[in-house]
């Protein structure tokens, strides 16, 4: 039994499959990327799709190029009987939010969550700029580099960081990839030119496609379906101004009050997993979250073991990845209490948090 | 931590805008706001009352703004607080509201701002479905040419007579004239015209057609505690559900979906409805062309296979019938599309409370919301009451 869950009914992590994260997937319609890892997810826990009480999805028409593109992948489900569903137009991170509030109703015991995006087949640094404010900025077409390049400037010139601590988590994310089968770059990867200045090559995510696919369950089914379930015991997430004028770029407020919510200061962790999709964001994450330059009071914080965002980032999927990876740390045993963090938004506008712990040995 | 069930889920503030075809007025963050204020104002509530906030709407691409939760934390008071963005196609107003009263059934939090929108101005709807993918269905040039051939396997199925439709799109539009909020306000509609307007998708004419409008809605939720410091009457969610099924496949019935009558049972059963046609005494239905009135009379059960267009012809659906059904003039005369299933949960919840106005079906105590969409594949409904449900 988790020790610090804040909520009614304990709700665990008990599966969770990605596809390998490449750079195109042209011979792949999304149907195609997210099936095999549909049947990989349910096949861990031995569930059809017909079992699942709820299931809830996260993906993005502007990536698709059509409208209602989650039609498709819903067809790939295999809705037949109908089955209770429900669709977010955000990262999965916040589908499986929606699926952990349902399973807090009691109207469901299990949820079956899963996101995807191929950002392959069009300029993502242009489409990401459809997501500012339509009328004074998008006409402006600043891109997600360009705008992640104030924020880390802002870092360097608040002498939080530099150039060479940056380059430093890009190396290390990619080392830790090294032991990554889904990642999309691993290993020594160069530092490279400048994008946008400050920010380097090796700064910034690769880009690339991908899916991935989560089981929720609650109290003895989740005990039933997995032999170290990986328990949610807090989750929450805030949004803050659009504008980038009237935020400190060098901090996140939202992803402070998410983990105050979720209970990350309540104990140490051992595990973080940060959808931190430029290196100088890491830097913002880590003083938001309290995690110091490798330890938090004293004990060592696995940051990014899986790589990260660095290593793989599709958009849509990679907050999902990040509670899906913290959740398979615990089910192997390698961690006991993880944060998992997802965002949304020009520099990190929108963050979600959740706490994930497992049963004491 | 109590586990003792799901707390009750009552709606103490509606909001809003009048919809019309081009608010040039207002951004569609002004558009928004203007939603959202009012509900608080009818709720006697403020911002900082709001813990957290679900806003829906159908494709990006109608306004061509990706993500657009993003730019409107702002405008709806989000920063700060949590922020969930629904998409579900046409269904999405419904299931987005039922994603908030999850919030506060769940007791992740106590009040919640919910909103949808649509300003169909700022693009062009019919063209932001129609965007063709090689290999995939597209939606045929729009809904309508989607829709129509469904409609005829209704009359060829059930020998309803032609003139049902334009008897749903007359009384539709007649009752929009009795809500100030209503897009089309046709003073002069009689059968005739409707009868005589241009055939588009045969056998869907001109007047049998919902408008394209801008406008949004918002709802507040609240938990017990919440309702008791209401100024005015709440209405009580005694059951929601959401059922999907996929768009196309060998055995779909397509003129009364799965799903559909999946979705209607389960909120029946929560609501403890056994004889619906009795125990409903308004429904606000998803009528986007007008033959889905009797369609969906059967799909939801208030009428046996094949004889809902019967209620339809005797006027048990006209505001003074025994079922009135959308009394607020419906989807066919307002159509903000990611808003318009939550208009149906809003007007539903307006009747039972006893403050719809003009269209107010006399005695209301419970009153059911519907919405569809993508391919009649996506359904999400809610019956609400004047009275808390029995715990």
């Amino acid at each position: 039994m988790p020790r610090t869950s804040r909520h009614a009914r304990d709700v665990a992590v008990v599966a969770f499959a990605q596809s390998d994260h490449l750079r195109r997937t042209d011979e792949l319609s999304e149907v195609e990327m997210v099936m095999p890892v549909l049947h990989q997810v349910l096949a861990q826990t031995g569930l059809k799709a017909g079992e699942i009480g709820f299931t809830c999805s996260g993906s993005s028409d502007y990536l698709a190029g059509r409208a209602f593109s989650f039609t498709m992948t819903l067809d790939g489900v295999g809705a037949w009987p109908p089955i209770s569903e429900s669709h977010v137009e955000m990262d999965g991170a916040w589908a499986l939010y929606e699926a952990w509030v349902k399973i807090q109703t009691g109207e469901a015991d299990t949820a079956l969550v899963y996101s995807y995006g191929k950002s392959s087949p069009g300029p993502v640094r242009d489409v990401l700029t459809r997501q500012l404010d339509p009328y004074y900025l998008a006409p402006l077409w600043p891109d997600s580099v360009a705008l992640a390049a104030l924020q880390a400037q802002a870092l360097i010139d608040a002498g939080e960081t530099d150039e060479a601590a940056l380059a430093a988590i890009g190396a290390r994310s990619r080392a830790c990839a090294e032991s990554n089968p889904h990642a999309q770059l691993s290993g020594a990867v160069p530092q490279g030119d400048y994008q946008v200045r400050p920010l380097r090559t090796g700064d910034c995510p690769p880009i690339g496609d991908g899916a991935a696919a989560v089981i929720l369950a609650a109290g003895d089914t989740a005990r039933r379906l997995c032999a170290r379930p990986a328990w949610i015991t807090g989750i929450d997430h805030r949004i803050e101004a659009h504008s980038l004028g009237l935020r400190d770029l060098t901090d996140s407020p939202s992803t402070r009050l998410a983990a105050e919510r979720a209970g990350v200061f309540d104990a140490p962790v051992d595990t973080a997993e940060l959808h931190a999709p430029f290196s100088s964001q890491e830097v913002v994450l880590r003083k938001a979250l309290g995690i110091g330059a490798g330890d938090v009071e004293g004990q060592a914080v696995a940051v990014n073991p899986s790589g990260g965002p660095l290593a793989a980032n599709p958009i849509m999927a990679a907050g999902l990845i990040r509670i899906g990876e913290a959740a398979a740390r615990i089910h192997r045993g390698q961690s006991d209490r993880a944060v998992a963090h997802a965002t949304s938004g020009p520099c990190l506008q929108q963050n979600l948090v959740a706490v994930l712990e497992g049963d004491p040995a | 931590m109590s586990t003792s069930g799901k707390e009750p889920v009552a709606v103490v503030g509606i909001g809003q805008t009048k919809h019309v075809a081009a608010r040039h007025d207002v951004s569609i963050a002004g558009l928004v706001r203007e939603a959202a204020a009012r509900a608080l104002a009818d709720a006697e509530l403020t911002w900082a009352d709001i813990d957290a906030v679900v806003i829906g709407k159908a494709p990006d691409f109608f306004e061509g703004v990706m993500m657009p939760e993003l730019y409107l934390a702002d405008a709806l008071g989000a920063a700060g607080k949590p922020m969930l963005r629904v998409h579900t196609a046409g269904s999405v107003g419904g299931s987005t509201a039922l994603v908030a009263a999850n919030l506060v059934a769940g007791r992740v939090h106590r009040t919640v701002l919910t909103l949808a929108f649509e300003k169909q101005s700022e693009s062009n709807a019919m063209w932001g479905l129609s965007l063709p993918v090689p290999f995939q269905q597209p939606l045929l040039a729009g809904a309508g040419g989607f829709f129509a051939p469904h409609v005829r396997a209704y009359m060829r199925r059930t020998g309803a007579p032609d003139a049902v439709g334009s008897l749903v799109a007359y009384k539709d539009r007649r009752n929009a004239l009795k809500n100030p909020y209503a897009h089309l306000h046709e003073h002069d509609i009689t059968l005739e015209k409707v009868q005589a307007s241009p055939m588009l998708w045969d056998p869907i004419r001109y007047s049998e057609t919902c408008p394209s409008s801008d406008g949004a809605c918002a709802m507040i939720l609240t938990d017990r505690k919440g309702a008791g410091r209401s100024p005015r009457p709440a209405a009580w969610v005694h059951g929601g559900a959401m059922r999907s099924e996929p768009t196309l496949f060998a055995g779909k019935d397509f003129v009364s979906p799965q799903a559909g009558k999946d979705c209607a049972a389960d909120v029946y059963r929560q609501a403890g409805i056994t004889d619906p046609r009795q125990e409903i005494d308004a429904v606000e239905m998803y009528v986007p062309f007008s033959w889905y009135e009797p369609m969906w009379l059967e799909n939801l059960g208030f009428a046996e296979e094949g004889e809902g267009w019967k209620l339809t012809e005797a006027g048990v659906t006209e505001l003074d019938g025994d079922l009135p059904v959308n009394p607020s003039g419906g989807v066919l005369s307002t159509n903000p599309i990611g808003a318009s299933g939550m208009i149906r949960f809003a007007e539903a919840a307006l009747q039972v409370r006893g403050q719809a106005g003009e269209h107010q079906v006399p005695g209301a105590r419970r009153a059911m919301g519907h919405a569809y969409g993508g391919g009649a594949q996506f359904f999400a409904m809610w019956l609400v009451g004047a009275e808390p449900p029995a715990s």
